[in-house]
């Protein structure tokens, strides 16, 4: 089903979206609509313009992708399914996500994958071809955050900050240089094979949806992050 | 001989007369007070080890234990106290931050003791609750601005979303992890019963409390522990964490030791991890923001379920309700300073934030001024210890109450402040099953059910002593309070008059 979303109301949107689940659907005329996909468990969302703030919300297993800019909050405490855009997002995509895939085909604002978590078989996937900003990955639980730096032009596609506070998953950085400074709380090293066998497959998907050749991308140092410690905060109190 | 060295603050006192050899204090503490000698018979303790629980007291079936605090004090010095002479020596030994459980225990002015309720006497005559109907039941949500018809002039139903309680008092957050499954048992069956909430906190929510979704209220936090679509159908209604009042501006910070089991798979987080809720939600920086989450969330569940935010009692907490109520969120749970149950670091506890009665009345005030009290129900919580202090609260503008520590004190608590160390004598903040065990929630639900049907029994009263048979009718209802010895800013911010005007 094709929806013309031109003037339409973001209640309004999500109740069709909502009521035509079990439907590939096509959303035309995007235009800033927040909230779209929250919480969906099934079908195929294809969006062309801009959707709005916290796209995909709560995502639990529908497949979303966006033909254009994304904006702040997508996939907000996603559990479940995928999500692809074709171009860059705003600040915070993945927030608290615990499972599910996010694709970026270009640049991430502020605190992308901040607070991403794992759990049991649930091992969430962001990856963000270009760069992200600061605050990358702040009080990663679980999961991995890939950012490439794909047509970027600094030495490191990060800002900030990166990995403050991060406590479990592992951060993938295409780069040659780290940034210039790193929290307490994170080793870093060059990507082993079998780090970038974890990715491999997930960095297919990317290149698949995107047009892009895999091995130009895996052909380049990587460097990982990975916390020092699942407790990080453990010696800061004495009780009294 | 190290320099904080100190003899212990209690001492448990053994009458040997009385004692008859058992052994169940041996087997009843946790933090092995009591012990038996080499030789197998003799008892002794270690006082150092005594939070002062009463547990052994309690059980004692001879009445001989008593514990008592230690006369070994420093030189008198009205200045420095002992407290405040052992954390530094506690901080110089570990270069650790302070943390504690269980509210401000601090000597800070208790506005509730300083109000008196008013009475009916010869005129409008007071109503007597045993004969006649007298209404506690409570709608919480957001009240609607206007009538609507349809073409036909019938009423449009623009009703949002409610929740409809009973009895005027909720059980506040207190998450699974941070007090055990036997004590959220006892919580939600007592709400089943008295037709109220329990909240389940910010950790997320045991498979087995999934059947009690009428009573349940659940919580996101900004840890977003547990939060998926199942879990955000799974209550009566979301509320939004976004402080609290024992730690204003300050995040929770549960230790990878007590993410264990089930508490683990309830998290939805790896066993042994650390569950960081930091202090700001990184995706909230504005009113606009939080209009976003609250959105989200109304989006996630169809606009089926009301939105509570709770925010600490702090300096501008009036803007920040105005703020609040215009966020789209349908009822502000406002929390004050003395309250709090969980652990939180000393230094705030004890010194961020404001009293729920300020607060309260200025918050009310406010949203009046604005025209905008029914965008929201206001739930006051942060220390309400009596029947008394909740008829307060709703005279000042409160549509209900939330309550946890005197919950947990109808649980068995003895408020000894060790929630932290997890050996919880009575089956509440711990997770060994041993110990929890001794929190039968059947018997806890009862309690509570007592101890909450008591006091809405005296609310009854007092109401019917003011003539009034509705307990909304009492909401924001301040003629009907008069302060006691309080200076003239303390009453205009509580907007009452003084006793005798």
């Amino acid at each position: 089903m094709n929806i013309n979303a031109l003037a339409t109301d973001f209640q309004e949107l999500n109740k069709l979206i909502k009521s035509s689940v079990e439907e590939d659907l096509v959303i035309n005329n995007c235009m800033g609509q927040r909230y779209l996909g929250c919480g969906l468990s099934a079908g195929k969302l294809k969006i062309y313009g801009v959707p709005g703030n916290a796209l995909g919300a709560y995502l639990d297993g529908a497949a979303i992708t966006v033909h254009g800019n994304a904006q702040d909050s997508i996939g907000d405490t996603m559990n479940e399914g995928t999500i692809y855009i074709h171009g860059s997002c705003g600040d915070t995509p993945g927030y608290a996500m615990r499972g599910g895939k996010i694709f970026i085909k270009g640049n991430a604002g502020y605190r992308a994958g901040i607070h991403m978590k794992s759990y049991q078989d649930k091992s969430p996937v962001l990856i963000i071809g270009g760069d992200a900003g600061s605050f990358l990955g702040e009080y990663q639980a679980g999961g991995r955050i890939v950012v490439l730096g794909l047509n970027s032009n600094s030495k490191c596609p990060v800002g900030y900050f990166c990995g403050t506070g991060m406590h479990g998953g592992k951060i993938y950085l295409r780069c040659k240089e780290l940034p210039s400074s790193l929290p307490d709380q994170v080793n870093a090293s060059l990507a082993s094979k079998e780090d970038l066998q974890e990715i491999e497959a997930d960095i297919e998907l990317f290149c698949r949806e995107f047009g892009l050749a895999k091995g130009g991308i895996l052909d380049h140092p990587f460097y990982v992050l990975t916390p020092n410690t699942k407790n990080p905060y453990r010696q800061m109190y004495v009780h009294c | 001989m190290s320099i904080n060295y100190f003899y212990p603050e209690f001492e448990v006192i053994r009458d040997k007369e009385k004692c008859v050899h058992c052994g169940l204090c041996v087997s009843e503490c946790a933090n092995q007070v009591h012990s038996y000698k080499a030789d197998g018979k003799q008892l002794t303790v270690d006082d150092a080890k005594c939070v002062n629980c009463h547990r052994c007291v309690c059980v004692c079936p001879s009445r001989a234990l008593q514990i008592r605090k230690s006369n070994h004090n420093f030189k008198y010095n009205a200045n420095w106290s002992r407290r405040t002479i052992m954390e530094i020596y506690s901080q110089a030994e570990t270069g650790g931050v302070l943390l504690s459980s269980m509210g401000n225990p601090k000597d800070m002015p208790v506005y509730w003791d300083k109000i008196l309720i008013n009475a009916s006497q010869v005129t409008n005559p007071s109503i007597d609750p045993l004969r006649e109907p007298m209404e506690t039941k409570v709608f919480l949500g957001s009240k609607p601005t206007a009538i609507q018809r349809d073409g036909k002039g019938k009423i449009i139903n623009n009703m949002p979303p409610h929740i409809a309680l009973d009895v005027p008092i909720l059980f506040s957050a207190m998450s699974y992890g941070s007090i055990s499954l036997n004590a959220h048992a006892s919580l939600a069956n007592a709400a089943v019963e008295l037709g109220t909430c329990y909240n389940a906190g910010e950790g997320g929510l045991h498979e087995d409390f999934y059947r009690y979704r009428d009573n349940t209220i659940i919580q996101v936090a900004s840890g977003r522990f547990g939060v998926h679509k199942g879990y955000l159908e799974a209550g009566a209604a979301i509320e939004i964490k976004m402080g609290q009042g024992a730690k204003p501006g300050i995040g929770g910070h549960l230790p990878g030791n007590k993410i264990v089991g089930d508490v683990s798979k309830t998290r939805m987080i790896p066993e042994g991890s650390d569950a960081i809720s930091p202090a700001p939600h990184h995706d909230i920086y504005s009113i606009e923001d939080l209009r976003q989450l609250v959105y989200s969330l109304k989006e996630a569940t169809d606009y089926k379920k009301p939105i509570i935010v709770k925010v600490a009692a702090v300096h501008n907490i009036a803007s920040i309700a105005s703020g609040i109520a215009r966020s789209g969120a349908d009822i502000i749970a406002l929390d004050g300073f003395r309250g709090g149950t969980g652990a939180a670091p000393t230094r705030i506890r004890d010194n961020v934030g404001i009293p729920i009665e300020l607060a309260l009345a200025s918050v009310d005030e406010r949203l009046r001024q604005e025209g905008i009290r029914g965008n929201v129900s206001l739930i006051a919580g942060g220390s309400l210890r009596n029947s008394a202090d909740v008829v307060k609260a709703i005279a000042l503008g409160a549509d209900a109450v939330y309550i946890a520590t005197s919950a947990l004190i109808a649980l068995g608590c003895h408020l000894c402040r060790g929630c932290h160390s997890g050996t919880c004598n009575w089956g509440i903040a711990t997770q060994n099953p041993a110990l929890i065990a001794r929190l039968d929630p059947e018997e806890g639900k009862q309690r509570l059910v007592n101890l909450v049907s008591a006091w809405t029994h005296e609310i009854k009263e007092m109401m019917g002593g003011m003539g009034i048979n509705s307990i909304e009718a009492l909401t924001g209802n301040r003629l009907m309070l008069r302060g006691i010895g309080l200076n003239s800013k303390e009453l205009e911010v509580l907007g009452i008059m003084h006793a005798g005007e």
